[in-house]
């Protein structure tokens, strides 16, 4: 019996079984503290099996010794490993920094109900990064959806209400559409697993069923990725749950739709299913193109700077899907690290963010006015962060920018129009970050008060750590790359 | 015949038609959630619907009989799944239409728009 054999299912396990445990504390404090030791584990697991699948490979885990196709298998490969460090580790960064924050949002009365629902969230992300058949992706997803629904709600802003409501609505419409995909699916092959999904796939004859079953996985997960124009629900979610939500869910919550987006059409129905890829191509790429241009010219009017950066988190995800939508080894390997850029940029702007409210109550973009000489640390990591949005060389987002712009490049025929448009995008996040950062620095003060209130120097240390990430990663993409390499040859799956 | 044996489908295309229709044009909330309802129950009715086998009995090995036709089982142990993530997303999503009320006064979509517009 050794534990490293286990890792897969201990990834889901932890944040499950501690979430009842954290319900039962009374205490606001103690319940913060267990679920952030159990998130804190959890990403401790995460890159433990990071590390494994980068050396020798993670072998499949049957759940109970009963053996895949029949059982329930776990698998775990580059693209699961860099899905769970984003969700692992967004959570802790969110549970860390959002402490403050999340006493003043949160009654100290729910506060343990609170914290339970948010490890049940971290346990059912991390289970659709391991699960190896398509319904058990279905009950994670959903596990993790109703979860992620009450963390959203769970403020004392009215407004997420209707917003949840909303949420809840399209993620169940999403969800269900990818049921019936699976249906189909289910129908033809007589099988759940990915793997042998694959496998089976080959011998259908009958194809119209499984092309209509991807419409309905693509069409559902787009649904739940936000994917333009499928991203109604997004900004006001984002906008009016608890600050340290918005750095959880902004972080990741999109991103594992976009991964299990990426398993099915790539790993499943690429190169076993004929004219797939095209029909893929055709419905995402002029989705993410809009989304690229459209979702950053609404951020420059956003007058709220969580829903400018909301609307920003649109954008991204169209970058996102336009290098999945290549259908191409460039194009995946730039749509994986994209997420995990993009995840980090975004979850340090919603971490400052975080820091801002604490000390100014709004999020109102006039309001925060002056903020940069008052908050000279925040706002530096601020700027930092948001670089790294707009793909400045020397952090992060240029890595995955040069990679989705050589992408791009390879496509015969509209390189040049598909270039132009993500320099016009990343130029349009240039306008509508400079408009917050120019009022920071140079605007006055609503109430002309100009003396420092830096938020407490665990929070500054935290907020500097995640910016100093970006840049580490932005140097040194080693790992990132690595991990998508390993994604990328799984799920094309020796066909290259 | 054709068409008969294909009913069970054609009630899950209609149910699910009736579903969608309903969560875009009504501003109800509470009919909305039972949209949703109906909705789900569609693809349940998918699911158990090819699940069946002509002539086949539930799976239990019986002694002394030999060459049984069984309906597949896996469909429906899905499906018992699924509605239980059915029914915790309707809990769910009546649970935040009573807390809607309590702040808004209302459970009309239109209305809760509008209170968030002025404010």
């Amino acid at each position: 019996m050794n534990l490293a054999e286990h890792l897969p299912a201990l990834q889901v396990v932890v944040p499950l079984l501690t979430a009842p445990l954290v319900i039962l504390l009374r205490n606001g404090f103690l319940a913060w503290l267990a679920a952030l030791v159990a998130s804190g584990v959890s990403f401790g697991l995460a890159i433990l099996l990071t590390q494994a699948v980068l050396g020798t490979g993670v072998p499949e885990y049957a759940v109970g010794g009963w053996q895949p196709p029949f059982g329930i298998s776990l698998n775990v490969d580059g693209l699961s490993a860099l899905v769970l460090l984003l969700v692992t580790g967004a959570s802790t960064l969110g549970l860390a920094g959002g402490r403050l924050s999340l006493r003043r949002d949160i009654d100290n009365r729910r506060a343990p109900m609170f914290y339970g629902a948010w490890l049940i969230a971290l346990a059912g992300l991390c289970g659709i990064a391991v699960a190896g058949d398509a319904f058990n992706v279905f009950v994670f997803m959903e596990i993790s959806s109703l979860a992620t629904y009450i963390l959203i709600a769970a403020g004392r802003d009215r407004r997420a209400l209707s917003a949840v409501f909303k949420y809840l609505i399209i993620g169940t419409i999403g969800a269900t559409f990818y049921l019936i995909g699976v249906g189909f699916i289910y129908m033809m092959t007589g099988t759940l697993n990915f793997a042998d999904m694959a496998l089976r796939l080959g011998d259908v004859i009958e194809t119209r069923p499984i092309i209509i079953a991807a419409g309905f996985i693509t069409i559902g997960l787009a649904l739940k990725a936000a994917v333009f124009p499928l991203h109604i629900w997004l900004p006001r979610a984002y906008t009016y749950a608890p600050n340290a939500v918005t750095v959880f869910i902004a972080a990741c919550s999109t991103k594992v739709s976009i991964y299990v987006l990426l398993r099915f059409n790539y790993g499943v129905f690429h190169g076993n299913l004929l004219g797939h890829s095209d029909l893929f191509s055709v419905f995402i790429v002029p989705l993410a193109l809009s989304g690229i241009l459209l979702a950053s010219a609404i951020a420059i009017y956003q007058g709220n700077i969580k829903k400018l950066l909301a609307f920003s988190s649109v954008a991204q995800i169209g970058y996102i899907a336009l290098a999945a939508g290549l259908a191409t080894q460039a194009g995946l390997m730039a749509a994986q690290l994209h997420m995990f850029n993009h995840a980090l940029a975004k979850g340090t702007l919603f971490l400052c963010v975080v820091a801002f409210v604490l000390t100014t109550r709004s999020a109102s973009i006039t309001k925060l006015a002056g903020i940069g000489r008052r908050m000279p640390w925040t706002m530096a990591a601020f700027v930092i962060a948001g670089l790294s949005l707009i793909g400045v060389p020397g952090t992060a987002g240029f890595i995955s920018k040069w990679y989705l712009v050589v992408a791009v490049m390879g496509v015969p025929g509209w390189g040049l129009p598909l270039v132009m448009a993500i320099i016009i995008s990343s130029l349009m996040a240039v306008v509508y970050l400079w408009k917050f950062v120019e009022t920071a620095y140079y605007g006055t003060p609503p109430d002309g008060d100009v003396s420092a209130m830096e938020v407490p120097l665990p929070l500054r240390a935290l907020i500097w750590f995640a910016a100093l990430a970006n840049i580490y990663f932005g140097l040194a993409p080693g790992l990132p790359i690595a991990l998508a390499e390993s994604g990328t040859s799984t799920l094309l799956g020796g066909l290259l | 015949m054709k068409l008969l044996g294909l009913f069970n489908y054609w009630v899950f295309a209609v149910l699910l038609m009736i579903g969608l229709y309903a969560l875009i044009s009504k501003q109800n909330l509470v009919k909305k959630i039972m949209a949703l309802a109906i909705f789900q129950s569609a693809v349940f009715l998918f699911f158990i619907t090819m699940s069946r086998v002509d002539g086949g009995t539930a799976p239990i090995v019986q002694a002394g009989v030999a060459n049984q036709i069984f309906s597949n089982p896996l469909p429906q142990v899905l499906i018992l799944t699924a509605i239980v993530v059915g029914i915790s997303t309707t809990a769910l999503g009546l649970a935040i239409v009573v807390r809607l009320h309590e702040e808004y006064g209302t459970v009309e979509d239109d209305e809760i728009l509008a209170m968030d517009r002025d404010s």
